[in-house]
């Protein structure tokens, strides 16, 4: 917060300095002071208003549809029925887990965007140990087996471009999007591996399935993420490692300078962040896919840098940015088979409501100045 | 701090949801009349992929012939191969459809997952192996005869190659095929070695080289391997993969291209020669009819050129060789009536493998198990029994003049 409040100061500085020049622009933009939150919600609220209407009037002349069927259809999908509700709340706690596992990354700066790569890795290690261990150990102590190597192996997926970051100052931008492909291709490797048949489809596995919870096989992974949500709230605000993970984020020099090692806060990030992400393979492959393929991971990775974004890395807000994204995509999805039109469709108008979304973000935070106005300033 | 109670608030809202979510679920079974009657149908990709494309023109050809409308078919798109596939399966239950059809290989544990959770509706799937070892009453696999269509198709495409022969663009021992194949999948394998015999039956000294993508759908990198394989000298090419990237190599280089799973001629029009392709209208006409009419559906089903399910596509006689057509008819007849086998191992030097020797025993994987295990004989009378034992391909031979340029999926 205080930071925020210096970087207003030096904004509004820049802007004072922009001034001396004889030629004036029609307007600047200036950073706006600390916005009370009803004003900021309610900047958010006239955008997705705005978003829906926008999307309403776009498929009512493109489409020919009743923008009311149209919204309907798309609350149909997450809510309709019984079912869906369950999925939504599953694909929630899915996003969810991954989002909340490169959030102590995003914080400290550290561009992660390798979370797809170590949930694959996650997914990949489970179902090794699912196929070779699976039928030997009893389940429970498959189960933990599974756990730790889903686990490990996220970590160290995580953990080489850490180091290589915090030794040798690599690109950790570069560096985890490649690691994406490696596990991408790691995995087909052994899909081709183990189908002599050469058929590179595994499919479900007999043994290592996580427990149903009340006869419902999306309660376990719910829980899980439900807990998990609260110990990182709790661990980025009230531990000292999470203090330490946001200085080394502000500052690095700041945070050498009272004394942090910040090539062990990155490194030891990176291990936590790539370890939740190898859970999530784990929830993935243990609780639903029983399986792994190339798409295990579908995209997620990316999709939770958003959320974790749109939420600003607070965890609580997560749930709500996660819960807007997949109602999105599961809304889009209906939609596109109701009305049977092709998913781009849909993908246009869940792109206009994010863009609305992260636009408004402009507006809480800064303002547009109009030079004539200059002088009431 | 108002955010957070927000959330909290949110949260126990959904948990209140979740508590009222639990009430009963009722069971009851749908009255199979025409009016009420539902198709749910589960695609991999979209329309963009030239087999999930090949589904939806099936599909909607067999809902104008019975008369269903647009609302009895619901289609779910872009289902990948986990958990999602029975997730919407579950969902078009819900929708109450009477049918469910998927269209991916690896859609097939998750059907049968959903199968097991509700007997009253029927589970359909293409290109499956499982139902007829599964013993589940309301799961069914289909596929079609398709190495008969590869061979016909084979037959253009041999004759391609005697007529650049007979001009002298080429000599015999030029006559080189390329084949982009997706995996070393029996499928696969299966329709190749099938395409391959049919050129052999009119030009003798024809060979293939195969090189695999390792991928169903990769339209770049089977772009880039029909460009190498006509870089190594292939003059005529075909494909089993799903995008247009092979299709698109040979027309920007004037290859000849035999198509698979429909026309590529409109995108294509100097080098498309004719295409092969499964029509799923008549399957998916007699799974509805039985339903409607409350009769069992085959546990297996084989469509043929018979059924009408293994069907080629108008033939582009301005590339085609003269005589395509008429030679095209008449193998067709000889295939029908069973004079003509395609797998035929009894002609001698027609099928030879390891250098020359003739096929006289194969064990096939038919019934699968988690260690691939060959379990059933099928080069008997003379021929291989392919799609016999079940609906979907097992020939896996690699006969000679075919060479795999990259089993192992390398470059």
């Amino acid at each position: 917060m205080k930071n925020n409040k210096d970087r207003q100061e030096t904004g509004v500085s820049a802007a004072n300095a922009k001034e001396r020049p004889v030629r004036e622009p029609l307007f600047h933009v200036v950073k706006r002071a600390q916005l009370p939150l009803w004003k900021s919600i309610g900047i958010r609220i006239v955008a997705i208003v705005a978003a829906l209407l926008l999307c309403g009037i776009m498929c009512f002349f493109l489409l020919d549809i009743n923008p009311l069927t149209f919204y309907k259809t798309m609350i149909e999908g997450s809510f309709g029925t019984e079912r869906r509700l369950w999925k939504l709340f599953k694909d929630i706690a899915v996003l969810l887990c991954i989002s909340l596992a490169v959030t102590p990354a995003f914080k400290m700066r550290f561009w992660n965007i390798g979370a797809e790569g170590q949930v694959l890795v996650g997914c990949l290690a489970t179902v090794a140990c699912m196929r070779s261990l699976g039928g030997i150990l009893p389940e429970p102590l498959l189960i933990v087996v599974m756990l730790v190597a889903a686990l490990l192996a996220g970590a160290i997926w995580g953990l080489i471009p850490a180091v290589f970051k915090a030794k040798w100052g690599t690109n950790e931008t570069l560096f985890t999007l490649m690691m994406n492909y490696v596990a991408t291709y790691l995995v087909a490797y052994f899909l081709i591996k183990w189908t002599p048949n050469g058929s590179s489809t595994l499919g479900r596995l007999e043994h290592g399935h996580l427990p149903k919870l009340l006869d419902n096989e999306y309660l376990l992974t719910i829980i899980v993420v439900a807990l998990l949500t609260v110990a990182m709230f709790i661990y980025l605000k009230y531990t000292k490692q999470g203090y330490e993970i946001s200085v080394v984020g502000e500052s690095q020099k700041t945070a050498g300078y009272i004394g942090i090692n910040v090539k062990t806060v990155i490194i030891r990030t990176m291990i936590i962040s790539g370890a939740l992400c190898g859970l999530a393979g784990l929830l993935i492959v243990g609780a639903l896919d029983h399986s792994v393929t190339t798409e295990s991971a579908g995209g997620q990775g990316f999709t939770a840098i958003m959320v974790s974004w749109l939420a600003k890395f607070d965890p609580f807000t997560m749930v709500l940015t996660a819960f807007l994204i997949v109602f999105l995509q599961q809304g889009a999805d209906r939609i596109s088979s109701i009305f049977n039109i092709s998913n781009a469709f849909p993908s246009i108008i869940t792109g206009i409501i994010l863009f609305f979304i992260i636009g408004c973000e402009f507006f809480i935070n800064y303002k547009v100045v109009f030079t004539r106005r200059e002088g009431k300033k | 701090m108002f955010k957070k109670i927000l959330s909290i608030a949110l949260a126990i809202a959904m948990i209140a949801s979740l508590c009222v979510v639990f009430a009963s679920c009722d069971d009851e079974k749908k009255a199979p009349s025409k009016e009420d009657f539902k198709l749910g149908v589960i695609l991999l990709h979209d329309e963009f992929s030239t087999y999930d494309l090949n589904f939806m023109n099936g599909i909607n050809a067999a809902k104008e012939a019975l008369g269903l409308t647009d609302a009895q078919v619901i289609f779910k798109k872009n289902i990948p191969e986990s958990n999602a596939c029975y997730e919407a399966a579950c969902d078009l239950v819900d929708e109450g459809c009477n049918i469910i059809f998927a269209d991916s290989f690896g859609h097939e544990d998750y059907m049968i997952k959903a199968a097991r959770e509700f007997p009253d509706v029927e589970f359909c799937h293409a290109t499956g192996t499982k139902a007829h070892t599964e013993g589940l009453e309301n799961f069914h696999n289909a596929f079609a005869a398709i190495y008969q269509g590869r061979y016909l198709a084979g037959v253009a495409a041999g004759m391609k190659l005697n007529e650049m022969i007979n001009a002298g663009d080429i000599s015999a021992a030029e006559a080189k095929m390329g084949y982009v194949g997706a995996f070393t999948y029996a499928e696969v394998i299966s329709g190749y070695t099938s395409f391959y015999l049919g050129a052999k039956s009119v030009c003798p000294s024809v060979t293939m080289d195969v090189q695999f993508t390792g991928s169903w759908y990769d339209e770049t990198a089977e772009k880039t391997t029909a460009l190498a394989l006509i870089k190594g000298g292939c003059v005529l090419i075909s494909q089993h993969a799903d995008s247009m990237g092979a299709p698109t190599a040979c027309e920007e280089n004037g290859i000849p291209n035999v198509s698979y799973n429909g026309s590529t001629l409109e995108d294509c029009p100097e080098t498309f020669i004719v295409s092969s392709r499964i029509d799923w209208s008549p399957y998916i006409q007699y799974i509805v009819n039985q339903v409607l009419e409350g009769e069992d559906i085959a546990v297996d089903w084989t469509g043929t050129i018979e059924t009408g399910s293994v069907v080629l596509t108008d033939i582009n006689t301005a590339v085609a060789a003269a005589g395509t057509v008429d030679k095209i008819a008449e193998v067709k007849e000889a295939l029908k009536t069973g004079k003509l086998n395609v797998f035929d191992t009894a002609t001698e030097g027609f099928i030879t493998v390891k250098n020359g020797s003739a096929l006289t025993t194969y064990k096939a994987d038919v019934d699968t198990d988690a260690a691939f295990t060959p379990d059933t004989e099928v080069v008997k009378d003379g021929y291989f029994h392919e799609s016999e034992y079940r609906s979907a391909p097992y020939f896996d031979v690699r006969i000679d003049g075919i060479t795999l340029l990259n089993e192992d999926y390398g470059d």
